[in-house]
């Protein structure tokens, strides 16, 4: 219990060293291009092969449970459309991306804390949290909806190549009109609201987690891992919170 | 000039640095050497702020390093220079870029200017062809003498160096050892060099300090080591079978 709670004010207090106003405009620019292309783009193709995927296979899933002639045909893409909107876009896609996108923010700042490197710029005289950490939440939170946009997007014309594929049961027609039916545009800024949340959560916990390490290269993989398992438990804490909050 | 007033460090209760006092000159190459354990790095890690320790002073030229504001700390930071054991250079960045990053953060000068000092501060270290390259690239002792361009870019008052031979063949250690030597007197630097290289201590000593298990025992400088009867000195110093007879030759000529 202390240890929770002592890490708890650790990273309270990491994050307030972290989001202040950067001393060099230019160089936070710099770094934030830098980590969007890293964090963000970088992560694009994952992202679409994914939701493409899983776009496609929930269709097909679902088509193959509704056997029964009370139920219409555009139920399939009714229902693949809010699965991809309202969950598996911003919260699965986002549990994906910590394991990415996480354990490559711990595992570098925690590679350069035990390699000195955060101490070089600390002796410099440089706020080495704002100037490592700051870039990377903002980085996420500005590239992270766009991920989640495309995820959207690409899973859906998942959704609809099974529709083309499939043999019996739904057809493309039937589909198109389930994506359309009773489509609520809320959904996609409680999607994307959700994904801001976790995109913070990602980057600050995997920060927080490479920033403490002490020893080696050993204990930069465990701080890695750590910080995958946490930022999932937390996403998933904020997904009911969120969703209680948000559509209830 | 730093002027180091009874220093004391514990951790969990264990001491770490007993009462220490040292001064440390301009124009000096000031060493601080000891075993392993004794406590070398934390008293440098102490001096340049990376600790703070639970009673004493620091002084930078008469100004007390603990008790400063934030914007005279942030002015003394653009004084000091740091080579660090492993290099600690970016490794995100090319070579030239990480000599530049200092000028980034405190020179008010154009890009261009900045670039231009940095590749100067490359050219003194020799390694003028090699700021395209990324540390990766580059060779344990390249390594150092980036991080030592980049330790001098913004010209500082102060450089330390904590253990700047360490993983370095013979002939680089020494390449590095003058290199940091001909910097200190050309920029008449305070420079603190944490090592247990006995080549350093003979080459390069102006002043050294020797420590055992947190406390100051001996101080003098490379002349001094040769003919100290102090014991402990002697245990550490004349270690290697090299060393001792050495130390008995300069004995016999001082003898004869």
């Amino acid at each position: 219990m202390y240890k929770a709670l002592h890490r708890v004010g650790e990273y309270t207090l990491l994050m307030k060293k972290s989001i202040t106003l950067p001393d060099r405009w230019n160089m936070f620019f710099k770094q934030l291009i830098r980590e969007i292309y890293k964090l963000g783009v970088d992560s694009l193709w994952i992202v679409i092969i994914i939701s493409i995927f899983i776009g496609t296979v929930i269709a097909i899933q679902i088509s193959l449970n509704i056997s029964s002639p009370l139920i219409p045909k555009f139920t399939i893409g009714y229902t693949t459309r809010e699965i991809i909107l309202l969950e598996f876009s911003s919260s699965i896609m986002c549990l994906i991306l910590a394991g990415k996108v996480g354990s490559n923010i711990a595992s570098e700042i925690g590679t350069m804390r035990v390699t000195e490197q955060i101490d070089a710029i600390e002796i410099m005289g440089v706020n080495s949290a704002n100037y490592l950490i700051f870039p990377k939440i903002t980085g996420l939170m500005l590239f992270i909806p766009v991920l989640v946009i495309f995820s959207m997007f690409t899973g859906i014309l998942g959704g609809i190549a099974a529709s083309y594929l499939a043999k019996d049961g739904m057809t493309p027609a039937s589909f198109e009109y389930g994506l359309q039916f009773y489509f609520n545009s809320f959904y996609i800024w409680y999607s994307i609201i959700k994904s801001i949340i976790y995109a913070f959560i990602i980057s600050s916990i995997a920060a927080y987690f490479g920033y403490y390490v002490k020893g080696g290269a050993l204990e930069v993989g465990k701080a890695s891992t750590n910080a995958v398992v946490m930022s999932s438990v937390m996403i998933l804490l904020a997904d009911v919170i969120l969703t209680h909050l948000m559509l209830t | 000039m730093i002027e180091v007033k009874n220093i004391t460090k514990t951790f969990d209760g264990r001491i770490v640095l007993n009462n220490i006092s040292a001064l440390f000159e301009d124009g000096k190459a000031n060493l601080i050497i000891g075993r392993s354990g004794s406590g070398k790095t934390v008293l440098i890690k102490n001096i340049i702020g990376l600790m703070t320790p639970d009673s004493g002073e620091i002084l930078y030229d008469g100004r007390n390093f603990l008790n400063m504001s934030k914007s005279d700390l942030k002015l003394l930071r653009r004084e000091m220079g740091m080579l660090f054991q492993g290099s600690a250079l970016f490794d995100s960045m090319t070579v030239l870029e990480n000599v530049m990053f200092p000028l980034d953060v405190f020179s008010k000068d154009s890009a261009r200017e900045r670039r231009k000092r940095a590749e100067f501060c490359l050219d003194r270290v020799n390694l003028s062809d090699s700021g395209h390259l990324y540390p990766s690239e580059i060779s344990g002792g390249m390594m150092k003498r980036a991080a030592i361009a980049r330790a001098i870019a913004l010209q500082p008052k102060y450089l330390f160096c904590d253990e700047p031979n360490s993983g370095l063949d013979p002939k680089t250690s020494l390449i590095i050892d003058d290199l940091i030597y001909s910097i200190t007197k050309e920029y008449k630097m305070t420079t603190v060099i944490n090592t247990h290289d006995m080549n350093s201590v003979m080459n390069i000593g102006d002043n050294i300090i020797f420590i055992k298990e947190g406390i100051m025992e001996w101080q003098g400088d490379k002349h001094q080591v040769i003919t100290s009867n102090n014991k402990a000195l002697n245990d550490f110093i004349f270690a290697s079978d090299l060393f001792r007879k050495v130390k008995e030759m300069e004995n016999n000529q001082e003898e004869g």
